[in-house]
């Protein structure tokens, strides 16, 4: 089987004019296997939003090799990075980043649009991905007509409406109050154990990670601990 | 990979989530094109209304003067030689080219009512004067060939001479007239006229049959100038210089002496006029061109305010996988679908302003086909050259920082 993420040795320098240079990630080894349910967890600073930009494609390491899904990601051009980002990665982010002004349904359509996928598919893949979260009669509804938690749930309804290979959540937690939080990490289970989605969530709160499956602990660019998450976690 | 069909959904939906702004920055584009359109139409109006007052001094116009004439070392002006017949007109008459031939014989004369006396220009004329100088009677009517050919005492007046001679209103056709003493049935009145350019009232004017102005007011055989009119405006030319081979033949002038006539067009004053009707038009176009410019930068003002308003908007569509391809296209053809969309609207405002002009301020003008296309075109151009450098921008933000972007 084919792991998702396989990192290998990643470094990550960011070269500041006139300062010195700022090392983010360390030589970091990874290997994330389809279905895994993954909590990155770390102080700020410590490399894990470096890491999961890296993860993302939205950015490229200094050094070390990284095969997301078979593909060695630094022999793709910008482009290529892009088709895959649309048709194989999800995103959930912290401030849901949902368009203002437009409906449940054409958000969660979004990035099938930009995989070139036919409006009549997007419509009911749309459809299927808001009812998955439980927001299908929210279809037509604008995000400040729904609250926190649904907006997030709509969000996630739009990273898992391509079936990625992975779905990238980044403190996805964050803004939401403690029920909305755990409906969204319930849901983010549901998914995970329902329809084996790989999930890589980065939090820095324990609670929220305990969800996961696997929790891989940053410090200073380097991972300094991975292990299973205790089985009573688990819904 | 995204279609261009859904990258011009997406703008179109961009540009309407945020319609006020729209309809704001199109303004710009819209007060431009109106602009370029109304001040064209202005400038078409104005080149069309002096082509008509050209027009007016009689279409296609040539004019023969008799030449000067030397006696005994003195040489007369033009118009000194006593040389142009009635012959001459009725032998020019049948010249192609020509449609019609009018002579006129001018006299200063007083003209005497009951109560009212005035000295004016009285003309004689043939029937064909009033299509020669396109001048039609507003009452009555003008005089036919047979009082011509009778030498009728018929008279036709201008509208000063009526309100000279018939101060209290009364109507002047079928009451009498004394020209020189000699009465004259009034049958008709001319319509007003204005002034000629060199600023002559050309209605201070009487106009009898030429052959009552010979027999009864000159009692000679000569005419002052033969008014001739070409078929159009591309005859003008021939039928002048078939004149002239004509009239030498007839005056028995051999080559090498001067004519004793001359022959004469209004092409020259045309010219000139629509030539300054033309830089007036170049003027306007030149000021609406640079509202259309400032239309654009503003464009460009706004679409730059919109791709740092919407960063967080850009970073998420490159983290779903747009290209930045499609993002430069998405913005472009926002900016492009503002300034046609404004370039349309002004169209629109640009057509009901011309129109409003020409009714209200009773001042001709035109809306041409080409103007409306070009004013489209540039408005298009506007919106690529000033969307680009914002969409460029947009693409090639940094999808990290952008995410992050407060």
């Amino acid at each position: 089987m084919t792991p998702v993420v396989e990192v290998h040795n990643l470094r990550k320098v960011y070269n500041i004019e006139g300062g010195e240079d700022v090392v983010a990630l360390r030589g970091v080894d990874l290997t994330i296997d389809p279905g895994e349910f993954v909590a990155v967890m770390g102080p700020s600073g410590s490399g894990k939003s470096t890491f999961m930009h890296i993860v993302g494609l939205l950015d490229r390491p200094t050094a070390g090799t990284y095969h997301f899904a078979g593909h060695e990601v630094s022999a793709l051009d910008a482009d290529a990075l892009a088709d895959l980002r649309s048709r194989a990665l999800g995103f959930v982010f912290q401030s849901y980043n949902l368009l203002p002004r437009t409906t449940a349904l054409e958000n969660v359509e979004l990035p099938m649009i930009y995989a070139g996928v036919r409006a009549k598919e997007r419509h009911s893949a749309a459809m299927e991905a808001l009812d998955a979260v439980g927001l299908a009669r929210y279809a037509q509804h604008q995000p400040n007509q729904l609250s926190g938690g649904q907006q997030q749930r709509v969000a996630i309804a739009r990273s898992i409406v391509n079936r990625p290979q992975l779905v990238l959540a980044d403190e996805p937690t964050g803004a939401l109050d403690t029920a909305s939080s755990e409906d969204v990490m319930a849901l983010f289970q549901r998914l995970n154990i329902e329809r084996g989605m790989t999930v890589m969530l980065v939090t820095h709160e324990a609670d929220v990670a305990a969800h996961a499956r696997r929790m891989v602990m940053f410090r200073d660019g380097n991972i300094v601990s991975d292990e299973p998450v205790r089985e009573k976690a688990l819904v | 990979m995204i279609s261009l069909t859904q990258t011009l959904r997406l703008a179109l939906q961009a540009l309407v989530r945020n319609r006020s702004r729209s309809l704001l920055t199109m303004l710009g584009v819209v007060i431009g094109v109106a602009a370029v359109i109304v001040t064209v139409a202005i400038g078409t109006g104005a080149k069309t209304s002096v082509a008509n007052q050209i027009n007016g001094l009689g279409s296609n116009l040539v004019i023969v003067i008799p030449g000067s004439v030397q006696t005994s070392g003195a040489r007369t002006g033009l118009g000194g030689a006593s040389t142009l017949t009635v012959q001459d007109g009725l032998a020019i008459a049948k010249l192609p080219g020509v449609s019609a031939v009018s002579p006129s014989v001018t006299v200063r004369a007083q003209l005497v009512t009951g109560g009212q006396n005035w000295q004016t220009t009285v003309t004689g004329v043939a029937p064909t004067y009033t299509a020669v100088r396109s001048w039609d009677v507003s009452s009555g009517r003008f005089f036919s060939q047979t009082e011509t050919d009778e030498a009728a005492k018929v008279v036709v007046l201008g509208q000063t001479v009526v309100r000279q001679l018939f101060p209290d209103g009364s109507d002047p056709v079928g009451q009498t007239v004394l020209v020189r003493g000699v009465p004259f049935t009034v049958i008709g009145l001319l319509s007003a006229k204005g002034q000629s350019g060199a600023g002559q009232d050309q209605d201070d004017t009487a106009q009898i049959p030429y052959t009552s102005a010979l027999e009864r007011l000159t009692g000679g055989t000569t005419i002052s100038t033969l008014m001739v009119s070409a078929v159009d405006g591309d005859h003008i030319e021939s039928v002048q210089s078939q004149i002239t081979g004509l009239l030498e033949q007839r005056h028995g002038i051999v080559s090498g002496k001067a004519d004793d006539f001359q022959v004469r067009n209004l092409q020259d004053i045309a010219q000139a006029a629509s030539a300054t009707a033309s830089i007036l038009g170049l003027l306007l176009a030149a000021v609406a061109a640079v509202s259309l410019l400032v239309g654009g930068i503003g464009i460009m003002n706004i679409m730059l305010v919109s791709v740092t308003e919407r960063t967080r908007e850009i970073g998420l569509r490159v983290a779903l996988g747009a290209r930045s391809a499609a993002i430069l296209r998405q913005f472009l053809i926002e900016a492009v679908v503002l300034s046609t969309g404004g370039g349309a609207l002004g169209v629109v405002f640009g057509i009901a302003g011309a129109a409003s002009i020409a009714v209200f301020a009773h001042w001709p003008s035109s809306v041409s086909v080409s103007a409306v296309l070009l004013a489209l075109a540039f408005s298009a151009a506007v919106g690529v050259f000033f969307g680009y450098w914002p969409a460029r921008k947009a693409a090639m933000l940094d999808p990290i920082s952008a995410l992050r972007f407060e």
